[in-house]
């Protein structure tokens, strides 16, 4: 089979570099091995929340400058990501994907159990605040449904009152919703979001919410609403008395889902072809070039391509696998930056910085993969597969997914 | 000493991480709150199964084994597998009459044929599909395939038709079915069509049986274990003495011979599996290498849409199908969002499932309907059956399309220099 560009993995980077080059015209293959880590989904993109030396940054475009040389952001260029930046929110707003925020500054979101984080572009469900020293409203009710037990109420009102807010915790009892506990375990969030597609059932959870916020300023619900789209919140919105507050539960994520699918979507409207549920196997090359890939799905049959992305992902998605002696990379064995000493992969406490956060694929400033340190010219390595960056403590995933993303894609179709 | 490569157990249950991924893509749990969900009755249950076989927890049966669950899954576990191999291990339902015919679909179909006017027009009768839903629990609201009076084998060793095929410079097997047997002769009739205007000359296995993946979700395993050692000692003696390899129309055959007879029957298929495949993707790997041509009639005008069966999805192989279905000129075609038709084989033939899986089908049912395509695509038989049944519109296989699109003469003449 042969496509211009044949990309390895089917998240946030790898369909972002997919629909950017399907809109240039390319023909592009996305191979993903099951579905991607944005099913986890805070429902915020971040960029960069935290310098590795722990200093908090607001204006996130201007710290770029104070990142170690091997960080993926630098590798792009102030310059350049300020370019692609630009005009990223009017991007996703193409593939149907509101993003609320300014990517000049961070703003702040309230977390699964209350806390109120930073983050850079937040989806349509969740209201950007300003600031995290308080919460704009004075009385609140949390409400969930009742049997739901990836959402914490407790957690968050206990927070909540902490930056003075005076919080009820309300039940909702809805029959379509209760009937889900027949089995407890599938009482989740995707299950629920399903109850709400249709319309006599959202009307429902309407006059819920109306009735119990008679005495509050605001309503704060769990984020499972609009699995397939944001009708669900749009009707919310609009028809509640007083505000609406969603926040994220546990996983898995509607928000997430609903960017995982209108993103898929948008790459096969545009022509883009997504294999989804197999694995590729191996690289083939011809001294630093690679000719095809093999898969599980259609072993014999090979993929062609002018150029590679390797969008596979960290731990997570097998991108990177660790044994108990080394860490490597599966498809093509490119260089993987790890300590050659296991006792240093990870701090016993886990709340420290953990370095094996910060493992992955080696490249050369072009992003191209190296294998015995020498660069694979028609192949780049994009997203949470790269080394040189610890997501989880800089609060950069999303970024480092996106940006490295449309840079490749632009690298691509400059290079025509 | 590495002890990773010790806690790697057969059904890989361990390898899940419990990130509920595929409990958003199960069709049965939004239309059945009875079933406990993929995640719960495969690896999580396995867990508690492997402890003490009591925590066996009936509700597996609502499983469709469309395997949707493993295409969604990150970590490559076979989740699907897991559980109908604990409902193989520690079930003790024992099959009723009615999953015993519904699973016997050869041997059913060998008597149906014979009497086939009367069979279907006994099908269609109400007060037939009433006792046959109190006494059987079978769901009196199914319209029934109907069966064929004359056998797809019994056309094809006619004489002059099956000594045609030895004139032939290149050879292939055809693993026809239960469904093009005994019910739509057809199909095998345009496969031979189709192959032998490409140059290859197409012949039957010595012995055929069903593939039996009705008998797996029936729980007869020891009949579907016999039925597969006889199919893979047929398909070994096409493939490894007669170098001929094997083709079939019916996704759901394949996937059933290539991987459920290693998974959940124990057979092992190592040397034969890469040589056993859908005649699309044959098709699709000779034209790719330039070995093999398709010209097209150019007054064909068709618009197609394209339903993808799960185990086709499973498979990962609906490029195949599509692929050759998009070269044809006249073709307008539009392929629908993957998803569960909700027959699964056997499974929406039984009253006490007919609701959950006309529910599954549902919105593709609506999308279909709004299509306004001439007929829908796809490579499966039992979700022919159903979406003709639930939305009217008519389905066809991918290779009856090719071979009615097919300009056979100008298709021979271009193939010619291959068949030196």
């Amino acid at each position: 089979m042969r496509y211009d560009v044949v990309i390895i993995g089917g998240g946030l980077s790898g369909l972002t570099c997919g629909i950017r080059l399907q809109e240039a015209g390319k023909n592009c293959a996305i191979i993903s091995t099951g579905q991607s880590a944005l099913h986890f989904s805070s429902g915020a993109f971040d960029f960069l929340n935290k310098l590795p030396d722990g200093t908090r940054v607001m204006h996130p475009l201007d710290a770029i400058k104070r990142l170690g040389g091997n960080h993926p952001y630098r590798k792009i260029g102030e310059e350049k990501i300020r370019e692609y930046v630009a005009d990223v929110q009017d991007w996703f707003g193409k593939s149907g994907i509101v993003l609320h925020g300014d990517v000049e500054k961070n703003h702040y979101c309230l977390s699964p159990i209350g806390i109120i984080k930073s983050a850079w572009l937040s989806f349509d469900d969740f209201e950007p605040l300003e600031t995290a020293d308080a919460f704009p409203y004075k009385r609140v009710a949390v409400a969930n449904f009742a049997g739901f037990i990836d959402f914490y109420p407790r957690f968050i009102a206990d927070a909540l009152a902490e930056k003075g807010v005076e919080c009820r915790i309300e039940i909702l009892n809805i029959p379509a919703v209760e009937k889900l506990r027949t089995n407890p375990t599938e009482m989740r969030s995707a299950n629920i979001a399903r109850v709400f597609d249709s319309e006599a059932q959202l009307e429902n959870v309407l006059t819920l919410i109306n009735d119990l916020s008679e005495e509050v300023d605001a309503v704060i619900l769990p984020a499972v609403l609009g699995l397939s789209s944001v009708y669900p919140l749009e009707y919310i919105r609009k028809y509640s008395e007083k505000p609406v507050f969603f926040i994220s539960p546990v996983p898995p994520s509607v928000p997430g889902i609903r960017v995982q699918k209108r993103l898929q979507e948008r790459f096969v409207e545009l022509g883009g072809t997504f294999f989804l549920g197999d694995t590729v196997e191996k690289a083939f090359f011809d001294g630093d070039t690679v000719i095809g890939i093999t898969t599980n799905n259609h072993s014999d049959i090979q993929f062609y391509a002018e150029q590679y992305v390797l969008a596979s992902g960290s731990f997570f998605s097998k991108g990177i696998i660790s044994r108990s002696n080394e860490i490597y990379e599966p498809v093509l064995n490119a260089d993987v930056e790890y300590d050659s000493q296991r006792d240093n992969w990870f701090c016993k406490n886990v709340f420290d910085v953990q370095p094996y956060m910060s493992y992955g694929v080696k490249t050369d400033t072009g992003f191209h993969p190296l294998r015995d340190g020498v660069p694979v010219r028609n192949m780049f390595a994009i997203g949470s597969v790269l080394s040189g960056y610890n997501p989880l403590e800089e609060g950069c995933g999303s970024g480092v997914a996106i940006l490295t993303a449309l840079h490749v894609a632009n690298t691509i179709l400059i290079s025509d | 000493m590495n002890l990773q490569q010790y806690n790697i157990s057969e059904n890989n249950f361990e390898q899940c991480i419990k990130c509920t991924v595929c409990t958003v893509y199960c069709p049965v749990i939004p239309v059945n709150p009875k079933y406990p969900g993929p995640k719960q009755a495969g690896p999580d249950g396995e867990r508690f199964r492997l402890k003490d076989p009591d925590y066996f927890d009936v509700s597996l049966k609502y499983c469709l084994n469309c395997k949707r669950c493993e295409v969604a899954c990150p970590s490559g576990v076979r989740i699907g597998d897991i559980i109908q191999m604990a409902r193989i291990k520690y079930s003790h339902s024992r099959p009723k009459l009615r999953d015993r015919l519904l699973a016997n679909t050869d041997f059913v179909g060998q008597l149906s044929t014979k009497v086939a006017p009367v069979v279907n027009f006994s099908l269609g009768l109400t007060p037939v599909k009433s006792v046959m839903d109190a006494v059987l629990g079978i769901d009196h609201r199914r319209t029934f395939p109907e069966y064929a009076s004359q056998t797809f084998e019994h056309w094809f060793n006619q004489r002059e038709i099956k000594k045609k095929q030895s004139a032939f410079k290149r050879h292939v097997s055809y693993f026809h079915g239960c469904y093009v047997n005994y019910n739509y002769p057809q199909l095998g009739k345009d496969l031979v069509k189709l192959m032998n205007a490409v140059g290859f000359g197409v012949h039957l296995l010595e012995k055929e049986r069903c593939c039996g993946v009705a008998l797996i979700s029936n729980g007869l395993i020891e009949q579907a274990r016999k039925q597969g050692a006889q199919n893979m000692a047929a398909i070994r003696k096409s493939v490894l003495d007669e170098k001929r390899p094997v083709i079939a129309t019916s996704s759901t055959c394949v996937f059933t011979i290539r991987d459920e007879y290693p998974h959940l029957l124990g057979l092992d298929n190592s040397d034969i599996r890469q040589f056993t495949e859908l005649a699309t993707r044959f098709l699709y790997r000779l034209i790719e290498r330039n070995e093999v041509k398709l010209v097209f009639k150019e007054d064909y005008k068709q618009k197609i849409v394209y339903h993808t069966p799960c185990h086709m999805e499973k498979l990962g192989w609906s490029v195949y199908s599509t692929s050759l279905l998009k070269m044809i000129p006249g073709v307008d075609f539009r392929m629908l969002p993957s998803q569960c038709c909700g027959i699964a084989g056997t499974y929406g033939f039984k009253s006490e499932n007919y609701e959950t899986s006309q529910g599954i089908g549902q919105s593709l049912f609506d999308d279909i309907g709004q299509s306004e395509a001439d007929f829908v695509a796809t490579d499966c038989e039992t979700c022919k059956w159903q979406i003709e049944m639930s939305t009217f519109v008519p389905v066809m296989n991918p290779i009856s399309i090719l071979a009615e699109a097919l300009d056979e003469e100008a298709t021979m003449e271009a193939n010619k220099e291959f068949c030196k």
